[in-house]
């Protein structure tokens, strides 16, 4: 049997441990060592990997058959409408089910909640959002994009995603830490994606058709502050200029600003998105029973 | 080391806690024993700040252990089921622990990754690794930082024999060297081997406490699995007859 403790001085030698961790332990914030840590276990899966060769592959076949550079940018924005809130919401909600014996180790040590949690969120959330930026944005880097409003398309573009990430895997973290049964969160998850992505624009649509002859902008801009993906839409459409190609609730939002103060607005709403599911999440989290 | 006063605590229409009083003495092994759902999981999750009691105290020496984590720096605990993050190798939870825990005044207590002879594992993926290794790993994190109480949920299940009596050693050596122990398990000669006291939980209620030695007077039987039986069976208060 080795003894764990050599040297005359006393100080620990640790093999398992390695010297590095010593260096880093001393006042270390506790959260930032956990994001590295969920960070290190998110980014060896392999679904991280599948999720950012899925972006690179759709993001190079629409600049090579979709078109020219707007119109590509466009296809691209539609698919990152739908498929980073899926994402966020279903990889997030999964996570932390599956990371349920990993949180109460992790609680059973002289950690702060409130820490473990922002640690855990933001453990998925900046790998995913990371991936997205690198999957989407390096084909369109390459490809050039040529004229200067596209380049604030394609900055919109990313800033929507990682801002979609941003709250989808809020919510779902919301939602995980709510529901103890996996598969009910897991079909909320999903249903919450459903509406918000899919049915929630076309509903607004309905909304604008069946009432043309009354003043509904503002009913409508309210209507979409509700909605994260609509939000993010309309921050797209702003600086895409394509207002009425993507329904009518973009037409409405592009009308009322100036692209300025509509970003603003957005931005703000999207933050306000992000802020209280985590703020929520968090509440909930540090009174749950493990 | 532990002191309980009135806990309580209900999950939906089921009293899991009901007004439960315990005093752990430090440097002992105490065993909690009870049928299914008498509340000892409850119990140590409340005990560890997992689980957020309706009423009652726990202090531990002395000290309120509520709206504080640091109580925790004393603790070791190894949970029933050890799951960690499949992607990570032991050694990165280890370290992450030290990360998280700070290196303790004393050196990592490394010991059982020699006996269990795991070393060569703790560098692989923990999804990969058996059961039985991941509970040894799970040991190992408990005993990590040398903490004044060590809570031990099931810890054997899933150990081969060999690897049960090195625990088991570890846990007597441990104990002799003052620190605290609390247990759970199913296996009555684990207790029979270990355990300086027992408390016998039902239904929510600490219904006996005491030294083994005292159980066994108290219910007439000389074998504790038979003494165990008999209090789960008359459901009798002993702690009057004990002290």
């Amino acid at each position: 049997m080795t003894p764990a403790v050599s040297g005359a001085t006393g100080e620990p030698v640790l093999r398992v441990v390695t010297p590095q961790a010593r260096r880093t332990a001393r006042g270390a914030r506790p959260m930032v060592k956990i994001i590295q840590y969920v960070m290190h276990d998110v980014v060896r899966g392999h679904w991280l990997l599948a999720y950012g060769a899925f972006f690179l592959l759709v993001t190079e076949a629409l600049l090579r058959f979709g078109g020219g550079g707007t119109r590509a940018l466009l296809s691209l924005a539609n698919v990152t409408l739908l498929v980073t809130p899926l994402v966020g919401i279903a990889f997030g909600t999964m996570y932390l089910y599956n990371a349920r014996e990993f949180i109460e180790l992790l609680l059973a040590q002289p950690v702060r909640r409130r820490q473990l949690f922002g640690g855990l969120y933001l453990g998925l959330a900046l790998p995913l959002a990371v991936v997205f930026v690198v999957g989407a944005g390096v084909p369109l880097l390459l490809h050039g994009v040529a004229e200067p409003g596209d380049r604030a398309a394609l900055a919109a573009l990313l800033v929507a995603g990682v801002g979609l990430t941003l709250v989808f895997v809020a919510l779902a973290f919301l939602i995980a830490v709510r529901n103890e049964d996996r598969i009910r969160g897991l079909g909320i998850a999903i249903a919450v994606w459903l509406v918000t992505a899919v049915l929630y624009d076309g509903a607004v649509l309905l909304v604008a058709t069946t009432f043309a002859e009354y003043p509904l902008e503002r009913a409508l801009l309210a209507l979409m502050l509700l909605n994260p993906v609509d939000l993010a839409r309309v921050a797209l459409l702003l600086q895409l200029d394509v207002g009425a190609l993507m329904g009518y609730t973009g037409a409405v939002f592009q009308r009322f600003f100036g692209t300025a103060a509509g970003m603003g607005l957005a931005a703000m709403a999207l933050a306000l998105w992000i802020a209280v599911p985590v703020l929520l999440g968090q509440r909930l989290f540090c009174r749950k029973d493990f | 080391m532990i002191d309980i006063h009135g806990l309580r605590k209900r999950f939906g229409p089921l009293q899991v806690l009901d007004g439960l009083d315990l005093h752990i003495r430090p440097g002992r092994i105490t065993a909690i024993v009870g049928p299914n759902a008498s509340g000892k999981t409850t119990l140590i999750k409340s005990i560890l700040g997992l689980a957020t009691p309706d009423a009652g105290e726990i202090r531990m020496a002395g000290v309120p252990v509520t709206g504080d984590d640091r109580y925790r720096a004393r603790i070791g605990y190894m949970p029933q089921i050890a799951r960690f993050p499949s992607n990570l190798t032991a050694a990165e939870v280890l370290r992450m622990l030290v990360d998280l825990r700070g290196p303790a005044d004393g050196s990592m207590d490394e010991e059982l990754a020699d006996l269990f002879e795991i070393t060569p594992q703790l560098h692989k993926p923990l999804g990969v690794l058996s059961g039985g290794t991941r509970q040894k790993v799970n040991a190992m994190c408990a005993f990590l930082f040398r903490p004044d109480l060590l809570i031990l949920d099931e810890p054997t299940a899933g150990l081969d024999p060999v690897a049960s009596g090195i625990l088991k050693d570890k846990v007597l050596r441990e104990c002799a060297d003052g620190r605290t122990f609390i247990l759970t398990s199913h296996i009555v000669s684990e207790l029979e081997e270990l355990a300086d006291d027992v408390a016998f939980l039902l239904e929510g209620r600490v219904r006996f406490s005491g030294p083994v030695a005292a159980l066994k007077r108290a219910t007439g039987h000389e074998q504790l699995e038979r003494a165990i039986a008999r209090v789960m069976l008359r459901g009798m208060p002993l702690e009057a007859v004990a002290s």
